[in-house]
């Protein structure tokens, strides 16, 4: 009888250290999100509020990145799947509703990590009830954060930029630099969807049998681009550019499939000539 | 006193300047050398890769094991592509060399489609071992042609820049020995034509290149103006200009250009003559704020297909691209994902409107398709992926495999690690047809101090 009402003791102080800990901290009043249902490939604040209160909840652990990646999609899944919600991996109004009930969210002290590009994460106290539920689920001891470093010092109204961007699958950000590179010092002059076709036929060149396999590959063959020869290459591309080849990459091909390019004005090599031509874009003849 | 201050300055002037130029002329003769022994480092590397590559497919048709031929084909494989890239870098662009690179192309696609293949179950065929004859012979061939220009280039001493500044200058170099070289090595390819590589190799090029599919009547000037004005919807103080495809293209198509006069935004579309289909459509203009989610976004991509009759398709895809989203959809049939339909759209997130619409592999790909019934079930195939891999998601899909040709899987998506991967085993044979990684967010290393 002893024993046990120790046991209770020691469980009520556990229980009600675990309350405490919450509150001792700076947290900032729930502001819960906006009124967006938020999918997957999204990015920006609301995102990283969900993340933020997903690893809250100790359903998410990976970085806070402000990008809805497959990460997120799971562990909003897993939530949906504990909360007995419908399981559809996007966070309507239900969903956040029980999210917002169910965590807390330190905005302040995330939005300072962020920004100070640090390595940081977002657990709360976990709930003890919850993980005992056999789900299998990433319900992992927590280690809990001093979730108040700074806080005070950070702007409330600061719009926080992801720390992460998409890509589309199979290219790296490094080789959609090279080609914007490439891009721009071809094609600056061109309208846009010059530009676009100038980075298709770059990956064109990638796909075909004839060039080389990879971008890099493509883009130094020598002699294959004139910007590359004369050093265009180095110039910094604009954004435009950047987006052109995104177009390119995610499908945009308004070459016809061409692999060579040339402007009529001023080619020299009267080989180029002898290609069969599909269309002219700008001042940009595309051929075969 | 002032002629003498005069002359010292006029001589250090002097010194100093062939002093410069000196170091100039040395400066350049150094990137000279860089240039020029990158040239040579590709050029002997694939001689030797040639050469290596003659032997090794020459071992191959020796074996008998099975176990020792996959590995060796794989070497083939791995050779070519080598050989590929080296040839990629050398300055021939501008000569006609690409018969060459195919080749390079066809012998590494027999020798991986061959490696990866379960030897034991379904051995060479007789086609397929006449197919390595020949390589092995043709291969031998090239390797001759490449020794001689090789051998001559070393006993002259011949520079690749001098090659170069040949091309660049268009004159005709007093020793044309490279280019010639080069232009027989060609022309002993180009001899062979095609190879007959058996009925489970698919040629690349022999993707359909004419939208087969397309039905409809063949549409004027006019209707295409129509129908891209449709689309880019900028009202009527524009300016519009059309051409036609040019002889180069397989398939018809017109080019709409419509600019608007006051903002200066821009449209451009590609229509096929056959029906009018849209190819692609880009309408060009700064997107500032975001004022709808993705989710909307993708809502008004859906409304959009509906309008332009695109039916039964199903959203795949999303992903935002600073205030743009970007949409995948495919067909989906009877509960049936049908990858090769697939459909792009881009939705500006300031006033949900479309600015970009690419259906070309939707007009090759899609028809009326029989899909086959699974053989195996969804258990059966279940168990032959990986037990380290999580499965969280299934269902049914039609990919485009290796080989080029349609195949009903049963499409899984599972966890392992911090990875998702979505894993496609044909639902006839239980084979692995595909194993994706899929892609997690790249940081941005701006931001990474």
């Amino acid at each position: 009888m002893k024993k046990n009402m120790f046991i209770t003791k020691v469980f009520l102080i556990i229980t009600l250290c675990m309350l405490l800990i919450p509150i001792s901290g700076n947290e900032e009043k729930a502001t819960a999100f906006t009124n967006q249902i938020i999918q997957q490939g999204a990015v920006g604040d609301d995102v990283i509020e969900l993340q933020a209160r997903l690893q809250y909840l100790g359903f998410y652990n990976g970085k806070i990145d402000g990008v809805f990646g497959w990460g997120t999609y799971w562990a909003l899944r897993n939530f949906q799947y504990e909360f007995g919600l419908d399981i559809d991996g996007m966070a309507g109004e239900k969903t956040k509703k029980k999210l917002t009930d169910a965590s807390k969210y330190n905005k302040e002290f995330v939005n300072e990590q962020i920004k100070k590009g640090n390595k940081f994460t977002h657990y709360g106290g976990v709930d003890l009830e919850k993980q005992q539920k056999p789900s299998g689920e990433k319900n992992t001891e927590a280690p809990k954060q001093p979730a108040n470093t700074g806080s005070g010092t950070a702007d409330k109204n600061t719009e926080q930029k992801p720390s992460a961007a998409n890509t589309p699958n199979g290219f790296s950000s490094n080789d959609i630099q090279l080609m914007a590179n490439a891009v721009y010092g071809e094609a600056r002059g061109e309208p846009y969807t010059g530009q676009v076709a100038v980075a298709a036929v770059i990956l064109n060149r990638v796909n075909s049998a004839s060039f080389p396999n990879t971008v890099s590959g493509v883009i130094f063959e020598p002699r294959a681009f004139t910007a590359v020869a004369d050093g265009q290459i180095w110039l910094t591309p604009n954004e435009k550019a950047k987006e052109a080849v995104l177009d390119a990459i995610n499908g945009w091909d308004p070459t016809g499939n061409a692999l060579y390019y040339f402007n009529p004005d001023t080619a020299t090599s009267g080989w180029i000539w002898t290609r069969p031509q599909i269309k002219k874009i700008g001042k940009h003849i595309f051929c075969k | 006193m002032l002629r003498g201050i005069l002359i010292g300055v006029l001589t250090i002037g002097v010194a100093g300047t062939a002093f410069w130029g000196y170091q100039e002329h040395r400066e350049k003769n150094a990137i000279l050398i860089n240039a020029e022994n990158n040239y040579q480092r590709a050029f002997h590397d694939l001689t030797y890769q040639m050469d290596v590559l003659h032997d090794k497919i020459g071992t191959t048709l020796a074996m008998n094991s099975r176990s020792s031929l996959s590995p060796a084909l794989a070497d083939v494989w791995k050779l070519t592509s080598e050989a590929h890239s080296n040839v990629g870098q050398l300055p021939l662009t501008l000569l006609p060399f690409n018969k060459t690179e195919e080749f390079l192309a066809q012998i590494g696609d027999f020798s991986y489609k061959t490696a990866v293949r379960d030897l034991d179950k379904e051995p060479l065929s007789d086609k397929e071992y006449q197919a390595l004859k020949n390589l092995y012979s043709q291969a031998g061939d090239i390797q001759q042609d490449l020794r001689k220009v090789q051998h001559m280039v070393l006993e002259n001493n011949l520079r690749w820049m001098d090659v170069e500044l040949a091309l660049a200058t268009d004159s005709q170099p007093a020793d044309n020995t490279i280019i010639d070289g080069f232009k027989t090595v060609e022309k002993t390819v180009e001899g062979y034509g095609e190879t007959d590589f058996g009925p489970a190799f698919v040629n690349m090029q022999k993707k359909d290149e004419n939208f087969k599919y397309l039905e409809g009547k063949e549409i004027t000037k006019n209707e295409a103006e129509e129908i891209a004005k449709k689309y880019a919807s900028l009202g009527n103080n524009v300016k519009v200009n059309i051409t036609e495809n040019g002889d180069g293209s397989k398939y018809g198509f017109y080019s709409v250009t419509i600019l608007d006069k006051k903002t200066k935004n821009e449209a451009s579309m590609d229509l096929t003559k056959k029906g009018g289909y849209p190819i692609w459509f880009i309408l060009s203009r700064d997107v500032k704020k975001q004022t709808i989610s993705l989710n909307e976004a993708s809502e008004k991509a859906v409304k959009f297909l509906k309008d332009n009759q695109f039916e039964s398709l199903d959203l795949f895809e999303s992903v935002q691209y600073d205030n743009i989203g970007v949409f995948t959809f495919v067909t989906k049939e009877k509960g049936v994902r049908i990858y090769p339909d697939s459909v792009k759209i881009k939705i500006a997130m300031d006033n949900g409107k479309m600015i970009g619409f690419s259906a070309e592999d939707y007009l090759r790909a899609h028809h009326v398709r029989e899909i086959p019934v699974p053989t195996i079930s969804a258990e059966e195939a279940r168990s032959k992926i990986s037990s380290q891999v999580n499965v969280m998601e299934e269902g049914k899909a039609i990919i485009i495999n290796d080989l080029n040709q349609e195949v009903l899987c049963y499409e899984f998506l599972g966890i392992l690690g911090d990875d998702t991967y979505r894993i496609f085993i044909n639902a006839e044979d239980g084979t692995e047809e595909k194993v994706e990684k899929l892609k997690n967010a790249e940081p941005i290393y701006e931001n990474v101090i």
